[in-house]
């Protein structure tokens, strides 16, 4: 099957950016590599019933209950007693930096999707892109960019996940009440202030929302992900889905299904926080 | 009855308990940390302050020495594309209703100006689409006029750079919206504050000027409420609050009082009526309800299809209706009910306490060249009334208070009382006639000279 034009400028403009941009990819993977890296030794070095304490300690604080702490800690506990947990700590890395990335990015874009009547409507049309193209077709190009590993699998899982963190902060931002607006020119504020003190705070539950949208999203791309090395426990279930091991593949899946849960349960809290 | 379920019920305790230890953790460390980002906070204050902004400006006086706060000259806001197009058709005489079907824009605002004088409530009333709204949103600039001035105290506000707007705004005027626009993630005292905050106020001040104005709209104790705990009339004294809070000039209400029910509606109405009488603001007042419009205003503009149909005080525009749609709007009223006690009172402008002594009371009496005055005690209730003879001879007899002197068995009419019966009973008395509410507190008085206006008015019909 021959590519028609469409598929060779796409081909064409990846090798030109490889091309005349590698030192601009290069650094990009550099700087992933960062916090990567850092949260990935903290992740592997910390010994697991004093992560599993510090999480508890953490969900304690964050949802200032006690029972949901107690079962994220069980939860936790069976992923280890499962022996799934170096597999499970690579993914919670991945997951958690990817995220990190995406709202990073995700929200100043979708801030400017709501103050610019001419970004809002490219910006759109990208997210759409990036939302509903085959997630397989990113980790081509990702492959070429950044070889094999967990660095590609996180940035096609940043493409993956930062869409609804754009769509719902722009929606978010566009929801607030133009009285809300009007209060804050009313009495003097500044574009800044505008957006620091009024827009964003009134938006929050709408971010909140993106935010966790963007974590489901990532665990849903670990799999993925390990296709081109990402390991975790992705690894463990395409190496379960090439054995046709379904004890291996339902523990595994069972130990995504379980971080998903709690991280979800998390942000939630803070969404009912605010 | 249904057995409560054991895990809940100790989740739910765990979770009080926390959420008290950690509100006492940060009330110990809030302090030192706000402390710290106090003094290390940026100060970003380029800009130029509202004084030098205002230098070289005065404020234009009417006739008759009042200064005009406000001068609107022929404003106009064109919504569309091609706005010199419509105002092309307006000057030729076409009609609002022909440009909005004929072309593309429509008419907000066409050819208004008038002045509003320091200390007045100045109310514009009409109906939706009036351009009532339109026009208030013009005097601040949150809508951009098409055409025209508006002078802030001889200062012309419509060629302000933002810079300069915003100071302008942050220190000369403020708002209060229909839906009172509160912030409902920052609790009362912060929402009142917020005003200040864009003042570039220490956090301290921010904090300590806000209480004041939530004492001066009667929410003490709410300060750290959140808006949602509120009800409508408290949510709209917030409001209020956050506009008094920075001590502006100029305050602008749209609709105010407009999404409360009418019970409360009323106690707003008196409540806006006492802190006017303490502070004497500016008041420019969007309202769509003539018995509000006659109640607050002092003048009243009366708006159709984007221009003023007629301004006059409410006597006046009672007695005079410019035209025939005045003369409608103005026929809803019931005049009977229109014409009383509550609306023809002014505060008084001497009172005594009974707690002051005699001495205090004849130097007020003298001074003022009044040979009665009404008495009150501290929480505004009256207590009757002295004449200067009997004040005179107890300071003669060396006696401690007023509370001896005083006439209490005096005629005194509520806020509804018909100007008809007040006129009756003004007949066999000699000096004005208090006006109480049901716990007789004093809202004010009905001088003679006011009450003979009603006579030229009730004369009519």
């Amino acid at each position: 099957m021959m590519a028609s034009p469409i598929g060779r400028f796409a081909e064409d403009l990846v090798d030109v950016i490889e091309q005349y941009f590698g030192w601009l990819l290069t650094l990009f993977k550099d700087i992933l590599s960062i916090p990567l890296e850092a949260l990935g030794d903290l992740l592997s070095y910390l010994d697991p019933m004093l992560f599993i304490a510090i999480l508890v300690g953490i969900s304690v604080l964050l949802t200032r209950r006690l029972v949901l702490p107690l079962l994220i800690g069980a939860a936790f506990y069976l992923i280890y007693w499962m022996g799934y947990w170096n597999s499970a700590m690579v993914t919670l890395n991945m997951v958690l930096v990817a995220t990190l990335v995406a709202v990073l990015i995700a929200v100043p874009l979708g801030i400017w999707a709501a103050r610019s009547e001419t970004a809002n409507p490219v910006i759109k049309a990208l997210m759409d892109f990036m939302q509903t193209m085959p997630a397989f077709v990113y980790l081509i190009p990702a492959v070429i960019f950044f070889g094999l590993g967990v660095v590609p699998g996180v940035v096609a899982t940043v493409i993956f996940a930062m869409p609804p963190v754009v769509r719902l902060t722009n929606l978010g931002i566009r929801q607030v009440p133009v009285e809300m607006n009007e209060v804050a020119d009313a009495f003097g504020s500044t574009g800044w202030q505008k957006l620091t003190k009024v827009q964003i705070p009134i938006a929050m539950p709408s971010i909140m929302a993106g935010i966790n949208q963007c974590i489901m999203l990532s665990l849903s791309m670990v799999v993925i992900a390990a296709m081109i090395g990402g390991g975790g426990l992705g690894g463990d279930i395409v190496y379960a889905l090439s054995r046709v091991d379904v004890a291996l593949g339902f523990e595994a899946g069972l130990a995504v299904v379980l971080i998903a849960m709690t991280l979800d349960r998390l942000t939630q809290s803070f969404k009912n926080d605010t | 009855m249904m057995r409560k379920r054991p895990v809940k019920a100790v989740d739910d305790m765990f979770h009080d308990r926390l959420v008290a230890g950690m509100d006492k953790i940060k009330a110990r460390v809030r302090g030192p940390v706000k402390r710290f980002t106090e003094e290390h906070r940026p100060r970003s204050h380029g800009g130029r302050t509202s004084e030098e902004i205002f230098e070289e400006v005065e404020c234009p006086m009417d006739g008759e020495g009042n200064q005009i706060m406000i001068r609107v000259s022929s404003l106009s806001k064109i919504f569309g594309k091609h706005p010199e197009e419509a105002i092309k058709m307006l000057e030729q005489g076409h009609t609002k209703a022909e440009i909005q079907n004929g072309t593309p824009n429509s008419v907000g605002l066409y050819d208004v100006s008038f002045d509003v004088m320091k200390g007045e409530i100045f109310v514009l009333m009409g109906l939706s689409g009036s351009g009532k709204s339109t026009l208030e949103r013009c005097m601040n600039r949150l809508i951009e006029p098409t055409s025209g001035e508006v002078l802030i105290g001889g200062l012309d506000f419509t060629s302000l750079d933002e810079e300069d707007l915003r100071i302008v705004r942050r220190e000369k005027m403020s708002m209060v919206f229909q839906n009172f626009g509160l912030l409902p993630h920052r609790d009362i005292k912060n929402n009142v504050a917020y005003g200040l905050e864009m003042q570039g106020l220490p956090e301290a001040e921010r904090l300590e000027r806000s209480k004041t104005a939530i004492d001066l709209v009667g929410l003490s104790g709410y300060e750290n409420s959140m808006p949602s705990d509120l009800s409508g009339g408290m949510k709209q004294r917030v409001g209020l609050a956050r506009a008094l809070a920075t001590d502006p000039d100029i305050l602008f209400m749209d609709e105010a009082f407009s999404a409360l029910d009418p019970l409360i509606r009323n106690d707003m109405q008196d409540e806006l009526i006492k802190i006017q009488s303490e502070l004497g603001k500016t008041i420019v007042f969007v309202t769509h309800d003539l018995d509000e419009a006659l109640k607050l205003g002092d003048r009243i503009a009366l708006m159709k299809d984007g221009r003023i149909v007629q301004i006059g005080r409410a006597e006046e525009i009672l007695q005079n209706p410019a035209d025939e749609y005045v003369s409608r709007f103005v026929r809803e009223v019931d005049r009977t009910k229109i014409l009383t006690a509550g609306l023809f009172m002014r505060r008084p402008r001497h009172l005594l306490y009974v707690t002051q002594g005699p001495r205090t009371a004849l130097k007020i009496m003298e001074e003022s060249d009044r040979n009665n005055m009404l008495v009150i005690d501290r929480r505004n209730h009256l207590v009757g009334m002295v004449e200067s003879d009997d004040v005179l001879r107890a300071v003669q007899s060396r006696s401690e208070s007023l509370s001896d002197i005083v006439i209490r068995d005096m005629p005194a009419v509520g806020p509804e009382t018909p100007m008809s019966e007040v006129i009756q009973i003004m007949v066999t008395t000699y000096f004005p006639i208090p006006v109480v509410d049901e716990n007789r507190v004093l809202l004010g008085v009905v001088s003679p000279s006011v009450a003979a206006e009603t006579l030229s008015i009730g004369g009519d019909e």
